[in-house]
C-alpha cells in the first residue's frame, strides 16, 4: 500500500527531502489508489465487510486502536467524510482531536508543514488530512514521522472515497469487477473521485469509460486507463453502472461552461439515459448531489440509486484504513 | 601588475597545443618573467562562459541569492559573464537600480554583471521604462521576464522604442490565460497528479505574437527559454523570413520531461515547465539545426523553505549556473548530437555576440576572460557543495562528464578546482569591470 517512490532519476545519498519517503519511521500511508496492489485492495474490502456486519448488530466499539492518537487535519471543508473518520475513529477505540479550515494557526501565517510538526510533537500516530492542494498528502508523508491518510487532496486523489464505491459496486457486482465496465460522467479534470475510482476499480480489472464536456477532460486522460465516450448516450450503452460527478458552480464562472440548463440537457442522469445500461446497473454519486443538475431527483432517489449506500460503507472502509495504518493489519479491529 | 600563464591547454576550437598569457586582464603575447602557471594538463581552454539569463535576486530577495553568491556560483560553472534578470524587489526599471547593480557586482561579483533592464516600469506592462537612459547606464537588453507583456499593443510600442535604444527585448513568452492556475505541463503527468496544466500553446502563441510584432516593428525580439516544438517551429519561420528574431533554450529542457515531477518534486518545478519527451527531442533538433541561437541557464534560485511545500505553491524555477557546462557535455556532446565547438559556441561566442557584448578570442588583446574544461572528468552533482545559495535542482546526485577545472575573468582566477597543478600565487580576483 505504499506508493512506490521510485524517482525517476538516481537518488542521491541523503534526499528524501523533497520525495514521499516510506522509510520515515517505517510509516504505513494511504496516499492515493493509484500503485495501490490488487491484495492490498481487496484485503481492505475484505476487512470493510467485516467492520460493516459488526456495525450492523449495533452499538459496536472495539479497544484495538485505544493506544493510538490520530489527528483530522481538515484544511477544506468536510461533512460527511471528516464525520465518518471521527467515528470511525471512535468505534476503534482511538484517541482524537479534529480541526477544521477556519480558526487554525494556518489562517495565523504558520507553515502547513509547521501546523503538523507540532501535532506530531504531540504523538499523533496518524495524519488523516484533506487539502485544497493536489500532492499534500505525499508531501507530509516525506516529512513527518506519521502514518498519513489521505482523505482528499485537490484534484488528485481521493482514497478513502474510492475504497467506499468499489464496496457499493463490489455489493451490486457479487464481488466480480473482470468485465465490468463503469461510467463516470461529469467534471473529470477537477475530480478527485475519478482519480481513485479510475485507479482502483482497473487495478481489480473492471473497465471504466469517462465522458463530460472536452472543458472537463483532462489531457491525455486515457492513459490513466480509462476509455473516452463522446455523449453520455454512449457511455451508459450496456455499461454495469454509473456515477455521475458533483458539477461545481465555479466552472461556469471560470467559463469552462455556458450554463446549468445545458449541462443537464447534454450530461445529466435521466430515468431514459439510464435506462441504456444494463437492467441490474447501479446509480452512483459521491454527494453532495445537485439534483437537477448532473442527476435527476427520481434517478438518486429511484431503484439503482445506490447513494445512501456509498455513505453508509464510508465508515466501515475507514476503520478498515484506520486499523491497516495503525497496526498493518486491517482486520486488527474486527 | 597582475600576470598567468596556463600552460599545456588545448584550443577548443582546434584542438592544437595551447599555451596562453594574461596580463593586466588581457591576452598577451608573452606574460612577465616569474608569472604563476597553471598546469592545464591537456585540458580544454575556451572564452569563459556567458549566460544571459540568470537571476541574482537581488535586490531585495538576498533570502533566495545575492549578486556575491549568485556571481561565485557562475565563476565555479565556468562563467565569466551573465546577464541578470530585472524582476528583483524592487524591479530594475531605473538607472539608480541599473547603477546600484553594476556597484554591487564591483563589489562583491565574481564575474561580468550586465544588467537587463525592465520592458515596463515595475514589470506592470502598463509604463515604457527609459530605454536610452537604461543603455547609458549600461543595462544590455530589456525584459519584462517572469511577468510576460500580456498587451500586444504595449509591446509593440516597447519593440519600436527599445530598437532606436539598440537594445533586444528578452521575451518571457507565455499567454497567462492559457496559463490560468497551471503548475506544471499539461499532459499525462499533470493530470495522474491532479495538478493543472500549462498547455505548450501558452508559450506559442505569444511567440507567434511578438514574431509578428518584430516583423512590424523592426525590433530585436529575443525569445528566452523556449521549450516546445511550436515554438521552435515558429523561430524557424521568424527567420526564414529574415526577421530580427533570436531564442535561446535551457539544458533542463534537452534532459528532463514532465515526468521528473515525478510524485510532485518541487525541484523539477519551473516556468516553462518541463514538456513532453516530444518537445524534449525537438529541442535537440533546434540546438542542431541551428535553429537556437544560444544557451542559458534560467538560473532562479530559491530558499528551501520556499520550496519545501506542496507543488501548486512552490515557486517556479531551478538554479543551473553549476550544472550547465557537464549538463551539455554528458547530454549533448556525448550521446553525439552536437560538437563540442558547436556547444561551446552555444555558451561563449554566441551570447556575446547576440547582446553585443566585446568578443573574445584566444588572442593577444582580447580579454583574458577563459574556461579550462576537463570534458571527460566524471563527477557527482552535489546541491550541497554549491555556491549559489539555491539548492533547487533535479539533477542532485546524477553522475555527469564535464567539469570546469579553472575560470578566469579579467586575468584573474575566479574559480579553481582543488586538483589544479598550479605554481606560484596565482592573482586572486579582486574586481571584474562590467
Amino acid at each position: 500500500m505504499e506508493r512506490a517512490t521510485a524517482s525517476p532519476y538516481p537518488a542521491p545519498a541523503g534526499a528524501g527531502f523533497f520525495y514521499p519517503s516510506t522509510a520515515v519511521g517505517g510509516r504505513r500511508h494511504l496516499l492515493g489508489l493509484e500503485r495501490v496492489s490488487r491484495e492490498a485492495i481487496v484485503d481492505l474490502l475484505d476487512a470493510a465487510r467485516l467492520y460493516r456486519e459488526r456495525l450492523a448488530a449495533g452499538r459496536w466499539r472495539s479497544d484495538a486502536l485505544a493506544q493510538v492518537a490520530v489527528c483530522n487535519a481538515f484544511f477544506e471543508d468536510s461533512t460527511r467524510t471528516r464525520c465518518s473518520f471521527e467515528l470511525a475513529e471512535q468505534r476503534l477505540g482511538a484517541m482524537h482531536v479534529s480541526f477544521g479550515p477556519a480558526g487554525t494557526s494556518v489562517s495565523k501565517g504558520e507553515t502547513l508543514l509547521d501546523t503538523l510538526r507540532v501535532l506530531q510533537s504531540m504523538r499523533v500516530e496518524i495524519i488523516v488530512v484533506r487539502h485544497r492542494s493536489a500532492g499534500v498528502p505525499a508531501f507530509l508523508a516525506g516529512q513527518l514521522d506519521a502514518s498519513i491518510v489521505n482523505a482528499g487532496d485537490g484534484e488528485h486523489e481521493h482514497p478513502t472515497q474510492g475504497l467506499l464505491d468499489l464496496m457499493t459496486l463490489g455489493d451490486a457486482w457479487q464481488e466480480r469487477f473482470d468485465g465490468r465496465r463503469l461510467a463516470i460522467v461529469g467534471d473529470i479534470a477537477h475530480s478527485r473521485v475519478a482519480r481513485s475510482a479510475i485507479a482502483g476499480l482497473t487495478t481489480l480489472g473492471a473497465e471504466v469509460t469517462v465522458c463530460g464536456p472536452a472543458t472537463l477532460l483532462p489531457a491525455d486522460v486515457e492513459a490513466l486507463g480509462c476509455e473516452v465516450a463522446p455523449t453520455v448516450e454512449d457511455a451508459l450503452s450496456g455499461a454495469d453502472g454509473v456515477m455521475a460527478l458533483r458539477l461545481q458552480k465555479e466552472r461556469m464562472e471560470s467559463g469552462l461552461l455556458p450554463s446549468l440548463g445545458e449541462y443537464a440537457a447534454t450530461w445529466g442522469l435521466t430515468p431514459e439515459r439510464i435506462r441504456l445500461m444494463k437492467p441490474e446497473a447501479v446509480v452512483m454519486h459521491p454527494g453532495p448531489m445537485n439534483r437537477g443538475v448532473e442527476i435527476a431527483p427520481e434517478v438518486a432517489d429511484g431503484a439503482r440509486s445506490r447513494v445512501f449506500d456509498q455513505t453508509a460503507n464510508g465508515l466501515p472502509v475507514r476503520c478498515a484504513v484506520l486499523a491497516w495504518c495503525a497496526t498493518g493489519d486491517a482486520k486488527a479491529a474486527a | 601588475m597582475s600576470a598567468l600563464v596556463i600552460r599545456g591547454a588545448r584550443h577548443w576550437r582546434t584542438g592544437a597545443p595551447l599555451d596562453l598569457a594574461i596580463a593586466d586582464g588581457l591576452i598577451v603575447d608573452r606574460a612577465p618573467d616569474g608569472a604563476p602557471e597553471l598546469d592545464a594538463k591537456g585540458a580544454i581552454l575556451a572564452p569563459g562562459l556567458v549566460d544571459l539569463h540568470v537571476h541574482l535576486r537581488e535586490p531585495g530577495q538576498s533570502a533566495k541569492e545575492t549578486i556575491a553568491t549568485g556571481t561565485r556560483a557562475a565563476a565555479a560553472g565556468g562563467f565569466t559573464a551573465v546577464a541578470c534578470m530585472p524582476n528583483t524587489d524592487p524591479v530594475l526599471d531605473s538607472v539608480a537600480w541599473i547603477e546600484w547593480v553594476l556597484s554591487r557586482a564591483r563589489a562583491a561579483g565574481r564575474c561580468r554583471v550586465h544588467p537587463i533592464g525592465a520592458v515596463t516600469l515595475g514589470q506592470k506592462g502598463e509604463t515604457l521604462t527609459p530605454a536610452h537612459a537604461l543603455a547609458r547606464a549600461g543595462a544590455v537588453a530589456l525584459s519584462d521576464d517572469g511577468r510576460p507583456v500580456m498587451s500586444a499593443g504595449m509591446m509593440r510600442h516597447a519593440l519600436e522604442y527599445a530598437a532606436q535604444a539598440e537594445l533586444p527585448i528578452v521575451c518571457h513568452e507565455e499567454d497567462l490565460t492559457l496559463r490560468g492556475e497551471g503548475v506544471m505541463h499539461e499532459g499525462f503527468t499533470a493530470t495522474r497528479l491532479g495538478l493543472r496544466g500549462i498547455p505548450g500553446a501558452a508559450e506559442t502563441v505569444m511567440v507567434r505574437r511578438d514574431v509578428e510584432l518584430a516583423a512590424l516593428t523592426g525590433g530585436r525580439v529575443h525569445l528566452a527559454h523556449l521549450s516546445t516544438a511550436e515554438s521552435f517551429e515558429a523561430l524557424r519561420d521568424a527567420k526564414r523570413r529574415g526577421l530580427a528574431v533570436s531564442g535561446e533554450t535551457c539544458p533542463h529542457y534537452w534532459t528532463l520531461t514532465d515526468e521528473s515531477v515525478g510524485d510532485y518534486d518541487t525541484r523539477a518545478k519551473m516556468n516553462p515547465p518541463l514538456r513532453s519527451a516530444a518537445d524534449r527531442d525537438a529541442t535537440i533538433a533546434a540546438i542542431q539545426d541551428g535553429t537556437i541561437d544560444c544557451f542559458v541557464t534560467d538560473h532562479a534560485p530559491h530558499t528551501e523553505e520556499e520550496k519545501r511545500q506542496p507543488f501548486a505553491e512552490a515557486p517556479f524555477g531551478i538554479v543551473g549556473l553549476e550544472t550547465a557546462l557537464a549538463l551539455t557535455i554528458t547530454f549533448l556532446v556525448e550521446p553525439g548530437h552536437l560538437s563540442l565547438e558547436r556547444a561551446l559556441e552555444l555558451w561563449t561566442d554566441a551570447p556575446r555576440a547576440l547582446f553585443r557584448l566585446p568578443a573574445v578570442r584566444l588572442e593577444p588583446g582580447h580579454p583574458a576572460d577563459v574556461t579550462l574544461i576537463d570534458a571527460d572528468a566524471e563527477w557527482t552533482i552535489d546541491a550541497t557543495r554549491f555556491h549559489s545559495k539555491g539548492r533547487n535542482t533535479p539533477f542532485d546526485g546524477w553522475r555527469v562528464h564535464g567539469k570546469v577545472l579553472a575560470t578566469v575573468c579579467a586575468g584573474a582566477v575566479t574559480h579553481a578546482d582543488a586538483a589544479l597543478a598550479v605554481r606560484g600565487a596565482l592573482p586572486e580576483f579582486a574586481e571584474a569591470r562590467a
